[in-house]
């Protein structure tokens, strides 16, 4: 048995994935609904999973689905959306105490079944059509969130790095969509594209906790019983051509500045070389011990945060800071040392051995929470690899030096955007 | 060590009070990859005008707490993130008003990761060159606050209601306020603040109770602490009634938000009756303003209030607040309403409602007992408070109309009440 015992099935149209563990005090259930990442579709698809969460047949206003809710032991529940390499991903997430804990002993496992069968099965319908009044308070409510990613210049500017980055790829939209075209979409059209996504959208069900496996699939086979499917596959596009930097200045009335720079890693998810981009990650930009905390903030004083991630499904890195607008030229140059310090090797064994020991703690610390695990498992679904998290750290754990010099040299510079304040332009 | 357990949560917890005065806790989960430790000194940024041990009163620099937290981090041979991720640890640590902590997780080399969080807590280094750099790292994380609409909001509104209590001062202090932080300074407020008998350490995660407690009793053992007197903080009065109704900030966003912030009454309040006042309103302002209630539709229908709406009371030793609201198109027409739902609440909550809303406060609970960071931080901040995290869900069973009732009639008062808002710039 490795550090997490999923147990998969292929079952009525999805996959069953099922974690048995008696560490929590709850149980968890996810449902995630997986389509290419298109202009036609995203924005219906950024409305689709908040018009079903509001309400449906049987609680038909937000105020009766939630009580009951409040009545099952405040079970939490929630949509979200992710944006997975040329992928676009709707999650219903439920969360519910188990019922060892309280001193009511009404199993909550069924009934949260039942009402996640009732979201999505059962919506809200008058005449081929989702309720009105819910589509048009749902629109209003994805326009402010469009128009929310303004307010945060964090993600403000992180957004408009890759909208510059990737501009001719699907990967620019927005995981909620655009905004120009939330107005148009009617009832009518969003049931159908409903509609249309239980048909085609690859299928796939979570469910963690301390939990009967033949229960949990004798209810999953009785209660969401969906067609097969072939799921959609597209092949990512790595090794793009190493092009001029592309740099963008933005003005706006902002105090502290933003650096937000893109690198094209060439590499994706279970790649051979994915675990020495990890290292690489790691040391260059990832923690606390990596080269851009240690120069840019702790020896230049330039700024309080300097780090760099990976989008693995996609193949970038990207770098994001925050600092004086004065002091763009030394913070990309400074950023630029770091990296030809990773082409040329100049990093020892034991800050590749520090970055390995991080790097795994992260991964256990992530599978200590459900959801955690839920988002670690599902990068195979992402990437149709069955890779297990032992498998994972075994691979990062024979990474050599040179293997992550080689990968320093795939990695190139794309782009780079700086949103200023006004005065310094 | 003593022993106590949670019948109905399955868990036990082991405590021993050292003979230099610190709390350890330890809570064994096993299953868990995980540990998580925090070593937390009661001492935050309201802590700015005290007595050091044996010493005349002294005013100290706004946001001097939270730059001594970052200082810790710095030894004569370079910083401790860079000890701690050798060990396989990440680590952090925050400040609030009223605590500092230090933290690390690790999924191996407990043992090691724990002395090295005690140690480096317990062994200042300060000197005039370090502390000058970090002056230029913590203003760039003050101009980041400055920028976030959000931050400017919440502390807009703590300003509104305070006039003397320094809770309303920021946390990380302003550029002009830090620049005048020297290393004696930090010493100062060191040696004031960060004696053993001040501070409380917990422990969660798959260990050994026996073996982490020796190991935290032989640490201290090696080293000397003189029993600290009394720790002198003074504060000056502070009025019943919120110093300013109003506050509009302009800044660089596309949308408006607005808080309607409570000043809270009863603030000296400790223990099992800090806890029920605390429980209460937070239920109370649940069953007003919850997704399940009336009045949550009502907004969100009329487009007033969006997802980013929310509401919370808390309470601490000198100051305590309730807050309502979030982003909005119309800010004044949400601040009114918010209001007259608050103003006019008495006598208006059901016992339907009441039972529905504690059965979702108990399954929030289970749901956050889930998590070590949230069973560590969250102990330690009842425990300073004389509380005990694991009577949240007898309390909460055992509230009833009466004690909302009580709990609204006397926070509810027209005087504590403020508003602040963010509107775009014209």
């Amino acid at each position: 048995m490795g550090i997490i015992s999923e147990s998969v099935q292929a079952i009525n149209g999805y996959k069953l994935h099922i974690v048995n563990t008696d560490k929590y005090k709850t149980n968890t259930i996810v449902w995630k609904m997986k389509a290419p990442l298109t202009k036609e579709d995203v924005t219906l698809r950024a409305l689709l999973p908040y018009v079903l969460q509001s309400n449906s047949e049987k609680y038909p206003t937000t105020g009766k689905l939630r009580s009951y809710l409040d009545e099952l032991y405040g079970a939490s529940f929630f949509v979200d959306l992710a944006k997975k390499g040329e992928f676009h991903i709707i999650s219903f997430s439920l969360e519910m105490a188990n019922e060892k804990f309280l001193t009511d002993p009404t199993p909550l496992l069924k009934k949260g079944f039942e009402f996640l069968t009732e979201i999505l099965l059962k919506p809200n319908l008058n005449n081929h059509a989702f309720n009105k009044v819910t589509v048009e308070n749902e629109k209003r409510t994805l326009k402010q969130r469009i128009q929310s990613v303004y307010d945060d210049k964090m993600r403000y500017s992180n957004y408009r790095l890759v909208q510059e980055m990737c501009k001719d790829e699907s990967y620019s939209l927005h995981v909620h969509g655009e905004m120009e075209a939330v107005e148009p979409i009617t009832a009518e059209q969003l049931y159908e594209y409903y509609l249309q996504a239980l048909k085609t959208d690859e299928l796939d069900l979570y469910v963690i906790g301390d939990v009967k496996e033949d229960e949990v699939k004798a209810i999953a086979e009785q209660l969401l019983p969906f067609d097969d499917r072939k799921p959609q596959v597209i092949e990512a596009s790595v090794n793009h051509e190493k092009r001029n930097v592309h740099e963008v200045k933005e003005q706006q009335d902002v105090k502290q500045g933003k650096l937000n720079i893109g690198y094209r890693t060439n590499i994706l998810y279970g790649d051979d070389d994915y675990y020495a981009l990890q290292i690489f990650n790691g040391i260059f930009g990832g923690f606390s011990h990596s080269k851009l905390f240690l120069n840019v903030r702790e020896k230049a004083s330039l700024a309080y945060y300097v780090t760099s991630r990976l989008e693995s499904h996609k193949g970038l890195m990207m770098v994001m800071s925050g600092i004086d607008n004065k002091n763009y030229e030394e913070a990309v140059r400074i950023i630029h040392e770091q990296m030809e310090a990773m082409i040329k090797g100049d990093f020892t064994e034991e800050e590749m051995n520090q970055t390995k020991a991080v790097i795994k703690n992260q991964l256990l610390e992530t599978v200590d929470t459900s959801r955690g695990m839920v988002e670690v498992l599902y990068h195979n679904v992402v990437s149709r690899k069955d890779i297990s998290l032992q498998e994972w750290m075994d691979k990062m754990d024979q990474v050599k030096k040179e293997d992550v010099m080689a990968v320093a040299k795939k990695v190139n510079l794309d782009t780079i955007y700086f949103l200023t304040g006004k005065e310094e332009l | 060590m003593e022993k106590i357990l949670f019948d109905q949560l399955q868990e036990e917890m082991y405590y021993e009070k050292l003979s230099n005065g610190l709390d350890v806790y330890v809570l064994p989960k096993k299953g868990f990859n995980k540990t998580y430790a925090t070593f937390t000194t009661k001492y935050g940024s309201v802590d700015n005008h005290f007595s050091p041990p044996g010493k005349e009163e002294v005013q100290v620099p706004d946001g001097i707490a939270h730059f001594l937290e970052h200082k810790l981090f710095e030894k004569e041979d370079g910083d401790v993130f860079q000890q701690f991720s050798k060990q396989g640890a990440s680590a952090n640590a925050f400040t609030s008003f009223t605590r500092t902590a230090y933290l690390f997780s690790s999924t191996s080399n407990v043992e090691k990761n724990l002395e090295t969080l005690i140690d480096f807590v317990q062994e200042p280094y300060f000197t005039e060159k370090t502390v000058e750099k970090e002056k230029g790292i913590i203003g760039q994380e003050i101009t980041m606050y400055d920028d976030n609409p959000d931050w400017r909001l919440y502390f807009g509104l703590i300003q509104n209601m305070y006039k003397n209590h320094p809770v309303k001062i920021d946390i990380a202090g302003t550029i002009e306020s830090i620049s005048h932080i020297t290393k004696d300074m930090l010493y100062e407020c060191y040696h004031t603040f960060y004696h053993p008998s001040n501070m409380l350490l917990f422990i969660v995660g798959p260990v050994d109770q026996q073996e982490i407690m020796k190991l935290v009793k032989d640490n201290q053992a090696l080293k000397e602490y003189k029993e600290l007197p009394e720790i002198k903080r003074i504060f000056e009065e502070e009025p019943q009634i919120v110093a300013e109704k109003k506050q509009v900030l302009q800044m660089n966003v596309q949308t408006s938000k607005c808080l309607v912030g409570i000043k809270a009454v009863n603030v000296n309040q400790t223990g099992k009756e800090m806890m029920k006042t605390e429980l209460s309103l937070n239920v109370m302002l649940d069953i007003l303003f919850g997704k399940s209630s009336d009045h949550f539709s009502t907004l969100y229908n009329d487009g007033l209030i969006d997802e980013t709406f929310s509401f919370d009371y808390t309470q601490e030793n000198g100051f305590g607040f309730a807050m309502v609201g979030g982003d909005t198109s119309d800010p004044d027409r949400l601040a009114e309403v918010l209001k007259g739902i608050l103003l006019g609440a008495k006598g208006t909550i059901t016992t339907e409602s009441l039972e529905r809303t504690k059965k979702k406060k108990i399954g929030a609970f289970l749901r956050a007992v889930n998590s070590p960071e949230y069973i560590a931080n969250q102990f330690t901040r009842y425990a300073f408070n004389e509380m005990n995290l694991f009577d949240v869900v007898p309390t909460l069973e055992s509230i009833t109309l009466e004690d909302i009732e009580k709990a609204a009639g006397e926070l509810l008062s027209e005087e504590r009440f403020t508003v602040c808002q963010v509107v775009p710039k014209r």
